[in-house]
């Protein structure tokens, strides 16, 4: 059955909250069940976010979850919060431009993705989220690379716009980076 | 109409708008402040009523007002900004008007948080204001019944003139989840017979709470009890899961009732033979389903982002045929899977209910 499970978390700004809602788009424009749900206490800018995002076959109970399948994170504060919670046997996604520990967890599939230095190599520091998200739907296949980029010509805002070109090409980067 | 990723926030007030409603009138407070910005822009774009209050005690009573002239209207606020518009509802109450309030919970007393809590219990089922009443409480699970819920909320309050209240709690409001709007539907045409219209070439109708003759307020309160006594007996909503066989009952809504169901889902993989009883409405509580159960399953396990506060109407429908446990968090902390499976677990071996 397909399902998945992932935390997105780092720093307010990373844009870890629209990672997670594209991934959700995604899902569900391949027809499964999605749940988005972010961390809203008292956030401010430069603080920590995060977002849960189920994507299953099957109707989806709980949306939060202590231990999830997988989690991406994007700042050092949130690989030491998130990697011990993966579930054994999950994926850790790794911003490793921004991270420099590595997780002693032997029980997990790691990947280390320098994803801020390859956003800046293209153009936007900001776009690391979309390398991320690239080699995350690589290793796990829970949605195709071809719906990721359908949805984000879809719910980039306007604003955003003339950044489309190099967010397709982040999600390529780091779906190459993951094969 | 096509499925949307949709916030319950934001489904909740595009719901309302679709379903006809005329007025909107509230006060922003976190966890559902995204419904007054979405409010704020479709009812001027629909050319209805939008009002940001000077505070939720005036609004509640804008809404009462609206309410008194025929007008479908609603508010939706988190439990500070409910416990100050109690005044108003025991008025909208005891002056028999339709009104739906969203209640999207979040963690107390006080000024609390704003992280997901189901303890408003008590104050929207028994203590939404002073004097004999109820108010028909809702409580949708997913951001499809919320979206839902808001439709069955105005007919109800419509049908039998009294308040309605949809009980959310933070995370269902702020949570995105698939989910599909119901077209855009008419505007009723006429005002009810009983509204404030104006009274030219007939009897002036009257809407009051007041009544300062002993005699007639009693009459008053025991038509209330009579039409309460009648939603008792006809609005009583609830979702069953795997009780056909189940030696042990999960109780549980909204939120914590999603949660169970991933419970119950990883409980019967293990052989344990578990139901789940998830009451849509709180009032009118399924009550006489739950005795029922009562009399077959052997232990029940309550769960509630509360210290347990439905927990008091499972007892009571239980009357003690059964142990009841009760799993619950505070403060703005959610159940999690794991922490519930192991409490049913820990009942399930001191009944010596095995897989």
């Amino acid at each position: 059955m397909r399902h998945q499970e992932a935390i997105f978390a780092g720093f307010g700004g990373q844009g870890v909250l629209f990672a997670g809602q594209l991934l959700a788009y995604a899902g569900m424009s391949e027809g499964l069940h999605v749940t988005w749900i972010p961390s809203y206490g008292p956030e401010m800018r430069g603080g920590t976010a995060n977002c849960t995002v189920i994507l299953s076959e099957d109707e989806i109970g709980a949306p939060v979850i202590s231990h999830p399948l997988s989690a991406l994170v994007f700042n050092a504060p949130s690989m030491e919060k998130y990697a011990p919670l993966v579930k054994p046997g999950g994926l850790l996604l790794v911003n490793s431009s921004l991270i420099a520990a590595r997780t002693a967890r032997e029980d997990l599939r790691v990947v280390y993705i320098p994803a801020s230095d390859i956003a800046t190599e293209l153009g936007n520091i900001r776009i690391a989220n979309m390398v991320l998200l690239g080699a995350y739907v690589t290793v796990t296949g829970i949605v195709s690379l071809d719906s990721a980029k359908a949805q984000l010509d879809e719910h980039l805002s306007d604003r955003q716009r003339k950044w489309l070109q190099p967010n397709i090409e982040a999600l390529d980067r780091g779906a190459t980076l993951a094969r | 109409m096509a499925v949307q990723l949709l916030k319950g926030n934001v489904a909740f007030a595009e719901a309302a708008v679709r379903y006809g409603l005329q007025a909107y009138f509230g006060y922003p407070i976190t966890p559902q402040s995204e419904a007054l910005e979405h409010l704020s822009g479709r009812m001027l774009q629909e050319g209805r009523v939008f009002l940001q209050a000077e505070s939720e005690v005036a609004a509640i009573n804008m809404v009462y007002g609206a309410a008194c002239c025929g007008v479908r209207v609603m508010t939706s606020t988190s439990g500070p900004g409910f416990s100050l518009m109690t005044e108003g509802l025991s008025y909208i109450a005891g002056s028999e008007i339709p009104v739906v309030v969203v209640d999207m919970m979040r963690g107390g007393p006080g000024l609390g948080n704003i992280q997901p809590s189901q303890a408003d219990y008590f104050l929207m089922t028994k203590t939404a204001g002073h004097g004999d009443f109820h108010p028909i409480v809702l409580a949708p699970a997913s951001v499809q019944e919320l979206i839902d819920s808001m439709g069955l909320a105005f007919a109800l309050a419509e049908k039998y003139r009294t308040l309605v209240i949809v009980a959310g709690d933070g995370s269902l409001g702020q949570m995105m989840e698939s989910a599909e709007l119901p077209p855009m539907q008419p505007l009723p045409e006429q005002r009810p017979v009983w509204a404030v219209t104006g009274a030219k070439g007939r009897e002036p109708n009257v809407i009051t709470s007041m009544y300062l003759v002993a005699e007639h307020l009693e009459q008053v309160n025991l038509r209330l009890q009579a039409k309460l006594a009648e939603i008792r007996k006809h609005e009583v909503r609830f979702v069953e899961s795997q009780t056909g066989d189940a030696e042990l009952l999960l109780v549980a809504y909204g939120t914590s009732g999603r949660i169970c169901t991933s419970v119950l889902r990883q409980a019967r993989q293990n052989g344990l033979p578990v139901g789940l009883l998830r009451p849509q409405t709180l009032w009118p509580f399924p009550e006489q389903r739950l005795r029922e159960l009562a009399e077959q399953v052997r232990g029940v396990l309550v769960v509630e982002m509360s210290a347990g506060q439905m927990l008091e109407d499972v007892e009571h429908a239980v009357q003690g045929r059964v142990p009841v446990r009760f799993h619950g968090r505070t403060g703005g902390m959610i159940p999690m899977v794991e922490d519930v499976l192991s409490e049913l677990q820990a009942l399930a071996s001191d009944l010596g209910v095995t897989p």
